[in-house]
């Protein structure tokens, strides 16, 4: 794993602060007709798309059209779903990632997750945070796992909520509060790949405005994908689009392209509200 | 008969009440179309409630008293001498008039008066039934009118109604609480008893325990020691845990994160099947195969290991323990939820990363309850120890050597013939007060680790 890079430096890297670059830029994840079975049922349907690095994609449908389970391909949190079977092409940086001599713990280091049911594990705060860093040894001493602790914690905004209970259980904040503690749990471990369920659906304006800034943060050297119901914060927070329906990929672009001038019927009527 | 009767009038009873209830909060609603506080089922069950219970109360008094009354009654038939007489010949006498009166005739030609005093007897007997039942009933509708009469709009049947099932799930978790407090109580009184014989701190402290028989001796009272057998029942119980902790807990982590369903579904119940095996079985199996194979691989290290020993029973018991913790572990662990475990696999932990530090703990006080259980399983067991542990009374430390436990000495000490006076049986009250304890003990400390971990995890 090389992710050692700081993220509290990250924002000084020089050149990294140009929003989205104006070529095309390399895609870090490409799939190619996955689909996804859960026993019979067929849930996405030869969904091919190219996700790029250093940006954000936003996946947009109605509730049940696949969203969550394309998700969960990337990182291959389907394996862990009983009867479900994924066929098709996922590459993570060319590689397949679906290959049998994959190991799917460095993948999911890789390819962070934040769920859609924030899932606090029944430990501290401060535990909570500090699990992904532990587990894979990414420091030396206390005052680093301290630091890595702290600053996830800031920039998922929770920091000045909890900072005098870190070592309260993290399954006692309330719904939104637990949001950001799995935002900050996932940015701890320093995915390359971010990939985050509906990381404000509990959330305050105030709070999804602080998620959206660290979302517009981590882009700068990282890969971000965002399920979101919310068509405004598709079109602040990505650069990329894509609309599911009913399991399959109906329309993937650029976001203003999307939102100002859809290829796609349904992609018009979706966007429009004139159906959910 | 009498019973069958009564129970029939109860089910009347309750479904008359019930339906008059019902129908009656059915109407008010519909004639005037206002809305009712409860729902007319809630006023059903308040009618039949109060119909049922004071007809309930009178019978349940009458269970409690009709036998001393009957008893009274039929002293009161017989010729005086018998009642002034020795207490053996009254009691005698009272049963062959009831043996009479229900026909079943008694040894020896019946006394004209025993006749005269079973018909009376008879008599009374209808008469009195005949007299609780009505009063049973008359209360019981007295019951249902008043009750009737209160259904109304804005009366609250819900409130009522629930208050009624509260009091009843009280009752019955009162009756747990009761029969332990029994059983307490029953040990106690039968354990002082004992110390009237032998000073308290010689039982809890003494280290020998040679408790002669009265026929071996007739002033010697014995040594009563506790320390010894106690040792024997942690030694073998704590040889039974290592053995259950270890295997039955990674068996139930296997079962519930690893092992494919259809795998699951056969080596549960095969594992289950253990803690069918009666125990007698397992101790002939420690007796006939384990105590020698431990000898013999004794005898390759060098090691003197007694066929019968506290390792023998020990190991067995374990092993018949291991369904205890792995079945219900194995359920717990199954019910923690899987976004748990899923939050913990996309951190890129591994199945054993997040066993160790997300389920376990998530399951931890299920798993000290199974453990709980288990151990007050290993306390109380005899027939193993019995049969394998070489019921030796002494205090050794070498767990190769034979033993005697708590329970085994319960059992040695109730099975003779000797009477309930002496200090020789008496002691098994004290013996069994001492395991009552020990659980009791082990209990609090379990609920005192589980409440700690809750605190910190919950
Ligand atoms: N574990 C599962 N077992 C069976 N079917 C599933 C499972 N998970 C999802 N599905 C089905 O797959 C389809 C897609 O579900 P998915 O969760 O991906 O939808 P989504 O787009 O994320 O919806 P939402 O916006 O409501 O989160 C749905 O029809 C759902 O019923
Ligand atoms: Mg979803």
């Amino acid at each position: 794993m090389d992710i050692v890079q700081d993220q509290t430096a990250a924002a000084t890297v020089p050149g990294a602060s140009t929003p989205a670059p104006a070529g095309e830029p390399a895609a870090r994840v490409v799939t190619r007709d996955v689909s996804v079975f859960y026993g019979q049922k067929q849930a996405l349907f030869d969904v091919s798309i190219d996700i790029p690095d250093r940006s954000v994609t936003s996946f947009i449908g109605p509730s049940g059209c696949g969203k969550s389970t394309f998700l969960r391909c990337i990182n291959r949190m389907n394996d862990t779903i009983d009867g479900c079977r994924v066929s098709g092409i996922v590459e993570l940086d060319g590689e397949d990632i679906n290959r049998p001599d994959l190991d799917v713990v460095e993948l999911r280091a890789r390819v962070g997750m934040v769920f859609q049911k924030p899932n606090p594990f029944p430990k501290s705060i401060y535990q909570n945070v500090a699990y992904g860093p532990r587990i894979h040894g990414m420091t030396r001493n206390k005052a680093e796992l301290d630091e890595i602790v702290v600053t996830s914690l800031k920039r998922a905004g929770l920091f000045e909520e909890v900072k005098d209970r870190l070592d309260q259980p993290g399954t006692g904040l309330s719904g939104g509060q637990q949001q950001r503690l799995c935002i900050a749990r996932a940015i701890a471990t320093r995915p390359e790949v971010l990939l985050m369920d509906e990381p404000c659906s509990a959330l305050d304006p105030i709070a999804t405005a602080i998620i959206e800034e660290l979302i517009d943060e981590l882009r700068e050297n990282f890969t971000i994908v965002i399920v979101t119901h919310s068509m405004q914060q598709a079109a602040r927070v990505s650069q990329k689009t894509a609309f599911f329906h009913l399991g399959k990929l109906i329309e993937t672009g650029d976001t203003e392209q999307i939102f100002t001038n859809p290829r796609h019927e349904k992609t018009q009527d979706y966007i429009t509200g004139r159906f959910g | 008969m009498n019973a069958l009767l009564i129970a029939a009038l109860l089910l009347v009873l309750l479904s008359v009440s019930y339906q008059m209830g019902w129908s009656r909060s059915r109407k008010l609603a519909d004639t005037t179309g206002e809305r009712l506080h409860s729902r007319p089922v809630y006023h059903g069950a308040f009618v039949a409630i109060w119909a049922i219970l004071p007809a309930l109360l009178v019978l349940g008094i009458w269970a409690i008293f009709s036998k001393s009354a009957s008893e009274a009654y039929i002293l009161s038939q017989l010729p005086p001498e018998v009642s002034t007489g020795p207490q053996g010949e009254m009691v005698g006498a009272i049963e062959r008039v009831k043996s009479i009166a229900n026909g079943f005739g008694v040894v020896g030609e019946a006394d004209p008066t025993e006749s005269a005093a079973a018909s009376a007897y008879s008599q009374f007997r209808t008469l009195t039934t005949l007299v609780v039942i009505a009063v049973s009933a008359g209360l019981g509708v007295l019951g249902l009118f008043w009750a009737h009469s209160r259904v109304a709009h804005r009366f609250r049947a819900r409130n009522s109604v629930e208050t009624a099932v509260r009091i009843a799930l009280i009752a019955c978790s009162g009756i747990a609480i009761l029969t332990t407090l029994g059983i307490a109580l029953s040990l106690i009184a039968d354990a002082v008893q004992f110390f009237s014989f032998v000073n308290p701190l010689d039982f809890f402290f003494g280290t020998v325990w040679n408790p002669r028989f009265q026929s071996t001796g007739a002033d010697a009272v014995g040594q009563y020691g506790l320390l010894p057998l106690l040792w024997g029942t942690i030694m073998v119980s704590g040889i039974a845990m290592l053995v259950a902790i270890p295997v039955g807990l990674m068996s139930a982590i296997y079962l519930s994160q690893y092992a494919d369903y259809r795998v699951r579904n056969v080596v549960k119940p095969i594992i289950e099947v253990l803690a069918g095996i009666p125990t007698i079985v397992y101790g002939f199996f420690a007796l006939v195969t384990v105590g020698p194979f431990l000898t013999g691989i004794g005898n390759v290290f060098g090691l003197d290991i007694r066929a019968t020993s506290a390792l023998t029973a020990g190991i067995v018991m374990g092993i018949m323990i291991i369904p205890f913790i792995s079945s219900l572990s194995e359920d717990i662990l199954h019910q923690v939820p899987r976004a748990m475990r899923d939050g913990s696999l996309g951190l890129g932990a591994t199945k054993s990363e997040t066993i160790i530090n997300v389920l376990v703990p998530a399951a931890l006080p299920g798993i000290v309850g199974a453990v709980l259980l288990a151990v007050s399983r290993a306390i109380g067991e005899t027939m193993i120890v019995v049969l394998a542990a070489g019921n030796s009374p002494v205090l050794r430390l070498n767990p190769a050597e034979p033993v005697s436990t708590v329970t085994v000495t319960i059992v040695n000490q109730l099975t003779g013939d000797a009477d309930f006076t002496s200090p020789q049986s008496l002691v098994a009250f004290a013996l069994g007060l001492t395991l009552f304890a020990m659980t009791l003990v082990l209990n609090v400390v379990a609920l005192y680790i589980v409440r700690r971990f809750r605190e910190q995890y919950e």
